[in-house]
């Protein structure tokens, strides 16, 4: 009797078990689920919200003018396909620097740095190049600029094992703080606002402003999908991030690998940053990269860094933002309470992925009996 | 200038550097907490934010209901819901991180994400949901945290130096002196430094690594909670601005790695970081005496504004060159442990 009381006390009531891999369709229902779980806690927090503030709603009206800011009219499935495109680039950017294992959260900064040399081309030769000549010189200044800020961290981590997580996220301020400088020196009133420049603007295809840009991402897209999957590089990458000692071992050069990724990975980034300055936004503030920078990980995170994957993981992020803002205007809430239903809707996903990747076994009773 | 205007100067810039401290020195307090047991908390801007909207929230209602405010009651209840939001936060980021083994640099963003959202939030909208608009102010408690000592003022230089806080700033430096003891002298604090070195060697020593996470990510991020707190209660005067908190938050993870991981350098180094932030309003004086002041002001001033960023990435690579042990994070920064997968 005493035996058994003991026995009970030490096995624990659920031990948790690594998958060997789950199905894709069970995995994907896992998300699913995550995701309507994660809905119906967020549409109680709204009406809850919408309620203390004496409007009461129900879900559904609210989840349909969700539906409604993203593709209500032309024009905003347009913008919510432009929002997804400029994420989806950034994403895109990070991947392979994660892939890698190397934790580049200064996308922001890479991308701010390639809006700001946009500007900086645009307004000094925007007037007096012509824009055959101007856009190819732009497109490599911005692309420079991020390769120069991604690969300053690499270069230190690779020499002297510096935390990149820490070096990235500084060089994020020092690009906000570089940005705020140029624009006193550019803008004499002391205002901090750029005005949108005229000259050196990115071309517009069919009169549709975003469409330039969506089409860039589309071929980035494919592009890195093949990088990352058929090219020695690629192969490279997945060998470095899954162990260092065995990509050494077989004669990988990692130093090498780990500053021409974080290369990539920055270069991509200052691209983004000229596809909102050149493309859209035509001026350039220290916001200007909006936290994309940062949601960019979350998005290439959730995809599993798969590039396909990762149009839908961009998606269903600007589809919550944008929602969540129409939201907003919609029943008079304040504008933050999108950030908050992206912190809802992100909890859940991130917390789904324990139950793709980990299994749990409770303790059974007849085990029990046995012993 | 004779010298005694000069010291009184120098006692001005540092007590105003020190008010400046205090929120990234409890921010970065409990973020060495929560980083000695190898979870890195990138959602420390979140959880100042939920801080100081908890604290906002709470005398706000004490503020509305209580007949007679009064300073105890006000301080208690302020501070307790501080605590509470904060608490909670962080322990929804160890809960994912911890048990659910979820990527520590991703839940940490989307913690800051929705920190800063619930703050900007509650921020703006709290007077409305009360029924009350208008303008968030609140009217008794953030006088309990500003209170100084009477005598402090009739002490001249050193009254302002020593004595011009409110008792929040003490608490800051209090805490951060015992955390450091803690760390280094306790038999607690050694496996809490053991589970973030080598979680699995501390494990094979009996110690429960997922408690001491668990324990440090909560008691940290409730220690950064009051960084918020502070700033909201003791700086602004209990009022709130959307983003007003600015990059605190993450001059407090800066912080960190400027104090190499130690709570004792935090104190000095959030001085110096401080000083920083304030550094410029004392230096302008010499640039408005060259000619076309006006523009060179604003491109001086945001130069100065980069000078925190760009001496934590000097520190960061000078501590990582010169490789020295006791000045590294520790080593399974950022890492989920899992017990069967070494």
């Amino acid at each position: 009797m005493n035996n058994k009381k003991h026995r009970r006390v030490h096995e624990p009531f659920a031990t948790v078990v690594k998958r060997d891999g789950m199905i894709w369709y069970k995995a994907w229902g896992v998300r699913l689920l995550a995701i309507a779980l994660a809905l119906c806690v967020c549409s109680v927090v709204l009406v809850v919200l919408t309620g203390m503030l004496g409007n009461v709603y129900n879900p559904i009206e609210i989840f349909a003018a969700m539906f409604k800011g993203n593709f209500g009219t032309s024009r905003k499935v347009w913008n919510t396909l432009h929002d997804m495109a400029l994420l989806l680039c950034i994403s895109l950017a990070v991947t392979p620097a994660f892939k890698m294992k190397f934790w580049n959260i200064g996308a922001e900064g890479q991308t701010l740095i390639g809006g700001l040399c946009a500007a900086a081309c645009m307004r000094y030769m925007g007037a007096s190049v012509p824009p055959a000549l101007m856009i190819p010189v732009m497109t490599v200044v911005c692309i420079l600029s991020g390769v120069i800020w991604g690969i300053i961290p690499a270069f230190f981590k690779a020499k002297y094992n510096t935390n990149e997580t820490l070096f990235t996220l500084m060089m994020n301020y020092v690009a906000m703080q570089l940005v705020r400088v140029m624009i006193a020196i550019w803008v004499p009133s002391g205002s901090g606002i750029l005005q949108a420049m005229k000259v050196g603007r990115l071309p517009v295809l069919f009169g549709i402003r975003p469409l330039f840009n969506i089409i860039v991402v589309a071929v980035l897209t494919v592009g890195m999908f093949v990088y990352l999957k058929y090219s020695k590089h690629g192969y490279e990458i997945s060998v470095v991030g899954e162990s260092e000692n065995t990509a050494r071992y077989i004669g990988i050069n990692v130093k090498k690998v780990i500053l021409r990724t974080m290369a990539l990975s920055g270069g991509l980034c200052g691209l983004a940053g000229m596809l909102i300055v050149a493309g859209t936004d035509y001026t350039v503030a220290s916001g200007s990269a909006g936290g994309m920078g940062f949601t960019a990980i979350m998005v290439s995170w959730l995809a599993k860094f798969n590039p396909i994957v990762m149009v839908l993981t961009s998606l269903l992020i600007v589809f919550f933002e944008g929602g969540a803002s129409e939201i907003a205007t919609a029943f008079r809430l304040n504008q933050s309470i999108a950030d908050i239903v992206t912190g809802i809707i992100l909890f859940f996903i991130i917390g789904s992925e324990f139950f793709v990747n980990y299994k749990i076994n409770f303790r059974s009773h007849k085990n029990h009996k046995e012993v | 200038m004779n010298a005694l205007a000069v010291i009184s100067l120098i006692v001005v810039i540092l007590s105003n550097s020190i008010r400046q401290s205090i929120p990234l020195l409890f921010g970065s307090t409990g973020e060495i907490i929560t980083e000695k047991s190898g979870n890195l908390n990138l959602g420390i801007p979140g959880i100042m934010y939920m801080g100081g909207i908890s604290g906002i929230i709470g005398s706000y209602i004490y503020e509305k209901y209580a007949a007679v405010p009064n300073a105890f009651f006000g301080i208690v209840i302020a501070l307790c819901s501080a605590l509470i939001g904060s608490g909670l936060l962080a322990l929804i980021y160890s809960f994912l991180t911890v048990t659910l083994k979820a990527n520590q640099n991703v839940t940490g963003l989307a913690i800051t994400t929705f920190g800063t959202g619930f703050g900007d939030f509650f921020g703006g909208s709290l007077t409305t949901i009360m029924g009350d608009g208008g303008n968030l102010q609140l009217q008794y408690v953030p006088g309990y945290f500003k209170a100084t000592l009477p005598f402090a003022s009739k002490l001249g230089d050193v009254g302002t130096l020593l004595f011009s806080y409110g008792f929040m700033t003490y608490v800051a430096i209090i805490i951060a002196i015992f955390a450091a003891y803690f760390l280094n002298k306790t038999r607690t604090g050694l496996h809490l430094r053991a589970v973030g070195e080598n979680p699995a060697t501390a494990d094979a020593a009996g110690i429960s690594v997922s408690r001491y996470k668990y324990l440090a990510t909560t008691i940290g991020g409730m220690i950064a909670g009051l960084g918020g707190f502070y700033f909201i209660m003791d700086y602004t005067g209990g009022s709130w601005t959307n983003g007003g908190m600015g990059d605190r938050g993450w001059l407090a993870i800066a912080l960190v790695i400027f104090a190499t991981w130690k709570p004792n350098f935090a104190i000095l180094g959030s001085i110096v970081f401080g000083g920083l932030y304030i550094a410029y309003n004392y230096v302008s004086g010499v640039f408005s005496m060259l000619p076309n002041a006006d523009r060179i002001r604003p491109v001086v001033q945001e130069c100065f504004n980069s000078l925190p960023y760009l001496v934590t990435i000097v520190v960061l690579i000078i501590t990582s060159m010169r490789n020295k042990k006791e000045n590294q994070p520790p080593q399974s920064l950022g890492l989920p442990y899992f017990r069967e997968e070494r």
